[in-house]
């Protein structure tokens, strides 16, 4: 028991502020435009449909290391887009904490859009119809009636985005690095002391991860539970 | 007349070729479902776009295809009842009713016409409640009253008590057509229920497969229905291929039987239709043997399915209706029909 104590007091808590400051972010960003994209898509043809949706949900299908690699291919300093982001700008993506970002919205988008896209789909299109022909603005058609009707669907995605965003460790590791109190989220910190033999943080960041975890799903079920009272209990 | 149709749409291999013109009146489309009753009216509401054709509402162009003109549902004020009326389930009856009103920036005037429309489609109860919490009436009224406080130039219903029980509809009718009086604008109805269009419309146009057939006014529609379709949607049994013999007088070959007829025969006869219920026992005229095959009661009338001796085995049976106070202790040995209740059926104009 005292060298829990020891370990505890002696722990670095980096890790678990930059993986709930990157999930925060990212659920963030992954919530508009996984909305944006669904939006397009529900409407689009079903040509352009199939196209735009199999790039969106590449990042969920393949290996986050590939992703990783792709990303870091995009952004290397020595390429054209990193070295205009560097040089003209001034951003750093690879190995900063931009890179953990960027890593885990990529991977956790296609979450947010998969469940917007699914509960914009489920929507009787009448109701989008009836406020078409009272005269409603298709902006105002959306943020009124077809995103709190689709609430339930956009609830879950933005659970499962964070929950995503929060683990993230394939893509961050290539992209970002490990940088202690800059780039190591807990995901990668728990490698990181696996490999030196180290169980017993591993242990105590893993009870860390499951709280954060348990936490916010049931905060979110919470919330939507309470807010959307036009869903039917069966 | 202030509305005017004439549009084309292929939809697969349905094409939807309709004409036809709505004035201030009740009008009713009367088809059966796949038909394109529905598709007309979401082309009219700019939901659906015509591939070809031109749409003019009170003489304003609403589509038209040669001149690229199609105007966005938002622009063409016109009222649209779903079948499941589309009430927005997030939002209370009475902010179902406000989102009518969008357009009305003072805000107590706002209330004050939502107030009034909902005192007269008798929805002050309910304004807190949300759709899935009424009736299906509750429900219709309230998706009308926020058509009506939208003040469309013309209100389309879409099969509006389909999703009823059957023993509402007739008192909803009732209201309906009251409520709709003084409306002031043009209606058009479409629904596959013929007591329904009787009861409801002015005018009726029979549709059938993509287009409208004939539109008349709906007595005479259902006085003589001109077509095989317009008899099978205005609910007649009997329609048996028919060829003229004499200028009042026709043959029908899977009855085997001359029947004499009132009006004229025309020389492109395609068929005859005769209601199950203008048969009759003591009729004089063209009275034939009968041997009757079933009976069923119904809760104030029976219905009889009978054969005519010379009939061929694999014809249908004929429907003969009548109330409970004309039942004869025993089956009639032969049935008739007057000559005015021959119902003569031609192919359809083209066009």
């Amino acid at each position: 028991m005292s060298e829990i104590g020891t370990i505890l007091s002696r722990l670095d808590w980096s890790p678990l502020f930059i993986s709930l400051k990157t999930g925060v972010v990212a659920t963030f960003l992954s919530f508009f435009l996984g909305i944006f994209a669904a939006r397009k898509v529900v409407k689009a043809s079903p040509r352009v449909k199939a196209v735009v949706d199999g790039i969106l949900t590449l990042p969920m299908v393949l290996p986050p290391t590939v992703a990783g690699f792709f990303l870091l291919l995009l952004f290397s300093r020595r390429r054209p887009l990193g070295m205009f982001l560097y040089h003209e700008l001034g951003i750093k993506v690879v190995q900063s904490w931009l890179g953990c970002i960027i890593a885990a919205t990529v991977i956790a988008f296609p979450l947010m859009y998969r469940n917007a896209r699914a509960a914009f789909e489920q929507i009787d299109a009448n109701l989008v119809y009836a406020g078409r022909t009272l005269g409603m603005s298709d902006l105002r058609i959306f943020w009124t009636i077809v995103l709190p009707t689709a609430g339930p669907g956009i609830a879950s995605g933005t659970i499962l985005t964070f929950a995503r965003a929060l683990g993230e460790f394939g893509a961050t590791s290539m992209l970002a690095g490990n940088i202690p109190g800059k780039t190591a989220t807990i995901s990668q910190r728990i490698a990181m002391v696996i490999q030196d033999g180290d169980y017993l943080t591993a242990g105590i960041w893993t009870l860390i991860v499951i709280g954060i975890a348990f936490v916010f799903i049931f905060l979110m079920n919470l919330i939507s539970g309470r807010v959307l009272t036009n869903v039917q209990r069966w | 007349m202030a509305l005017e149709v004439n549009i084309e749409k292929k939809a697969g291999s349905f094409l939807l070729k309709t004409a036809f013109a709505c004035g201030t009146e009740f009008l009713g489309v009367l088809g059966s479902s796949g038909c394109g009753k529905s598709m007309t009216l979401k082309c009219i509401a700019g939901i659906e776009k015509p591939d070809k054709g031109r749409i003019v509402l009170d003489g304003k162009v609403l589509f038209d295809s040669e001149k690229k003109i199609n105007l966005p549902p938002q622009k063409r004020h016109v009222g649209y009842l779903f079948q499941n009326y589309a009430l927005f389930p997030n939002m209370t009856v009475r902010q179902n009713i406000l989102c009518g009103l969008h357009f009305e920036k003072d805000k107590a005037k706002k209330e004050a016409e939502a107030d009034r429309v909902m005192r007269l489609l008798q929805l002050e109860e309910l304004g807190d409640l949300r759709p899935s919490q009424i009736s299906g009436g509750q429900a219709q009224r309230a998706a009308l009253g926020r058509i009506l406080v939208n003040q469309p130039d013309l209100l389309m219903l879409d099969e509006p008590f389909s999703a009823l029980d059957y023993h509402l509809r007739l008192r909803l009718q009732m209201d309906l057509k009251e409520l709709l009086k003084d409306y002031g604008h043009g209606i058009i109805m479409v629904t596959h229920d013929r007591d329904e269009a009787f009861r409801m419309c002015d005018r009726i146009g029979i549709m059938d497969q993509g287009r409208i057939q004939l539109l008349k006014e709906t007595k005479q529609l259902f006085r003589d229905p001109e077509t095989v379709s317009g008899a099978t949607l205005t609910g007649c049994k009997n329609i048996a291929k028919a060829e003229k013999t004499g200028d009042h007088e026709v043959f029908v070959p899977a009855w085997n039987v001359h029947l004499a007829t009132r009006e004229a025969v025309r020389d492109d006869l395609e068929a005859v239709g005769i209601r199950a219920h203008y048969f009759h026992p003591t009729a004089r005229q063209n009275c034939f043997p009968v041997t009757v095959v079933r009976e069923m009661e119904e809760p104030f009338e029976w219905v009889t399915e009978f054969r005519y001796e010379g009939q061929s085995p694999e014809v249908p049976a004929v429907w003969w209706r009548y109330t409970k106070d004309r039942r004869l202790n025993e089956p009639p040995a032969q049935l008739g029909v007057a000559p005015a209740n021959i119902m003569l059926l031609y192919p359809p104009e083209e066009g």
